[in-house]
C-alpha cells in the first residue's frame, strides 16, 4: 500500500508532446479533442529546462511525440539536449515530414530510436484513414532511411475494423523494413477514438483472429521481431495496467506545458494540472493533486482495493472509467468484475456488427 | 532482414549501439536502456553484462564467473547462455 505521505519513486519516462500540429488526421488520434494551437506551445528554452529537470529527477527515457513532433523546427536541438543530459531518446513519428537530411541531423544530435506509425499496408486505405494523400509511400521511404542510417526501428500499427484484415501483411512489412519491434495496438477509446468508436470497433471474432495471428507470428519470428500487443479493453476480462499505474512510471507534458499522468488525462473533467515553469517538475510529480488523486491503491473502490490484482493492474484506466461511467474513481469497466462491464461488451458487440459510419477526422477546431 | 542471433560457446556477445548499460545514480542500480524499455538486470546478470565487451567469448565469460564465484562451470555456462539468448531474442544483444 502506498501511504499518502510516502515519496513516490521517480518516473522512468517522459512523454514530451511537443505539438498537437500534425499533417495527418487519424480518427483515433490520442490527442485531446481540444487541440492546442501553435501559439500556445512551449518554447525551446522551456523544453530544455524540462529535459534537464527530468534527467535530474531520475527520468531515463524521453519519448518525443505529438501531434507530429517533427513539425517543431527545434527538434534537433531538443534531441541534442536529451543526449547531453543522458536521456535515452525516442522519436514517435508519422514520418511524413521527414527526409534523409533531417533524419541524418537527428542521428547526429544523438537520437536513439524511431517509432514509425502506419495506418495500413494498402496505400489507398492507409491514406484514407490518415486523411493524408501520399502519406503511406512517404512512410515506407522513411522507414528504409531510418535503417540505412543505422537507427533501430519500431513499427506502430494501430489496428481496428477497417485495417485488421491486413494484420498478417503488417507483420510482414515490419520484417521487410528490418524493424526489430512491432507494436500492434488495438484502438483505445478515448477522445477522438471514442467519437469514432462505431467506425473502429472490431467484432470479437475479428479480435480473436488477430490475436491468433500475433501469437503465431511471435513463434515464427522469435529472435527476429518482437511484437507488443495491446488488446481492446472492451473485450478484455481484466483491465490493463494503464501507464503502469497512475503516477508510477510515466510523466506526460502537453504542448502547452501541462504536466499530466497520461496523455488522455485531460479528458477527466474536474482534474486540474500544474504547468511547467511553476514548481519544479519533481515537486509536481511528488505531490501535485492530479498525480496524488489516483496513485497507489488508497483511492480505489472496495472492489479493487480488496482485489489480489490491485498492484498488478493498479485499477486499470481512469480515463476509461470516466468516459464510460462519468466517475473517474470507479472500477475500470474493462474489468469483468465491474458492474459496467456488461454494458461495455454490449456496446462493442452492437457497434461492431453494424455498418461502420464515416470517420470524424481529427482537426484543430474540429472536435 | 537478419535472422535470429544464436548464442553458443564461441559467440562473442556485445551490446548493440542502441542498448545502453549503465549505473543509475538515482536508483543506485545497473540498468539496460533499450527502445521503449528499461530493464533492471539482477546481480548475476550485471556480472555477465560487465564482461560482454565484444572481446570475450561466452565460454571465457563462463570460465571467469565460475572461478570468481567458485560455482560449477557447467551450471554457470548454461545460465550465461540462457541469459544472453534471452537478451538476443529481444534484440538487446548481438554476437
Amino acid at each position: 500500500m502506498n501511504a499518502p505521505a510516502s515519496i513516490p519513486s521517480p518516473p522512468f519516462a517522459l512523454l514530451a508532446e511537443l505539438t498537437h500540429r500534425c499533417p495527418l488526421q487519424c480518427p483515433y488520434c490520442s490527442n485531446p479533442l481540444e487541440l492546442e494551437r501553435a501559439a500556445a506551445e512551449l518554447d525551446t528554452a522551456t523544453w530544455r529546462t524540462v529535459l534537464e529537470e527530468a534527467a535530474r529527477m531520475g527520468v531515463l527515457q524521453v519519448h518525443f511525440s505529438g501531434g507530429e513532433p517533427t513539425a517543431r523546427k527545434d527538434l534537433e536541438e531538443l534531441v541534442a539536449c536529451a543526449a547531453k543530459v543522458g536521456l535515452y531518446s525516442n522519436l514517435i513519428t508519422s514520418g511524413v515530414l521527414l527526409d534523409k537530411p533531417r533524419l541524418a541531423r537527428l542521428v547526429d544530435a544523438g537520437l536513439d530510436h524511431v517509432q514509425l506509425s502506419f495506418q495500413d499496408v494498402e496505400a489507398a486505405n492507409a491514406d484514407r484513414i490518415g486523411g493524408y494523400a501520399g502519406g503511406h509511400a512517404k512512410k515506407l521511404a522513411v522507414g528504409r532511411i531510418v535503417r540505412e542510417l543505422g537507427l533501430p526501428l519500431t513499427l506502430n500499427a494501430v489496428v481496428h475494423r477497417q485495417n485488421l484484415h491486413n494484420l498478417r501483411a503488417f507483420i510482414d512489412l515490419a520484417v521487410e523494413l528490418d524493424a526489430r519491434r512491432l507494436e500492434v495496438a488495438h484502438v483505445q477509446y478515448y477522445g477522438w477514438a471514442l467519437k469514432n468508436r462505431a467506425a473502429l470497433m472490431p467484432t470479437r471474432a475479428e479480435l480473436e483472429r488477430a490475436t491468433a495471428t500475433v501469437e503465431a507470428a511471435r513463434e515464427r519470428l522469435k529472435g527476429v521481431l518482437t511484437i507488443d500487443y495491446v488488446v481492446p479493453d472492451y473485450y478484455a476480462r481484466q483491465p490493463k495496467a494503464c501507464m503502469g499505474g497512475w503516477g508510477r512510471q510515466f510523466l506526460n507534458i502537453s504542448p502547452a506545458g501541462k504536466v499530466l499522468p497520461c496523455h488522455a488525462a485531460e479528458s477527466i473533467e474536474g482534474l486540474e494540472f500544474e504547468r511547467v515553469g511553476g514548481r519544479p517538475l519533481a515537486a509536481i510529480w511528488r505531490d501535485s493533486r492530479a498525480f496524488e488523486m489516483f496513485r497507489g491503491t488508497d483511492w480505489m473502490p472496495e472492489l479493487c482495493r480488496s482485489c489480489e490484482r490491485r498492484e498488478v493492474d493498479w485499477g486499470g484506466c481512469r480515463c476509461q472509467a470516466f468516459a464510460i461511467t462519468g466517475n473517474a474513481a470507479a472500477t475500470d469497466p474493462a474489468c469483468g468484475l465491474s458492474a459496467d462491464h456488461a454494458a461495455l461488451v454490449e456496446i462493442a458487440s452492437r457497434e461492431s456488427s453494424a455498418t461502420p459510419p464515416g470517420f470524424i477526422y481529427r482537426r484543430i477546431g474540429g472536435g | 532482414m537478419k535472422g535470429r542471433v544464436e548464442i553458443g560457446d564461441t559467440s562473442v556477445p556485445h551490446l548493440p549501439r542502441h542498448v545502453k548499460f549503465r549505473f543509475d545514480e538515482t536508483r543506485k542500480q545497473w540498468l539496460l536502456l533499450a527502445p521503449e524499455r528499461v530493464l533492471m538486470p539482477d546481480e548475476i546478470a550485471v556480472e555477465i553484462l560487465k564482461l560482454c565487451d565484444g572481446q570475450a567469448s561466452v565460454s571465457a565469460i563462463a570460465d571467469g564467473l565460475a572461478a570468481k564465484f567458485s560455482a560449477p562451470r557447467d551450471v554457470v555456462g548454461r545460465d550465461v547462455t540462457a541469459m544472453l539468448q534471452d537478451l538476443a531474442d529481444k534484440g538487446f544483444m548481438e554476437a
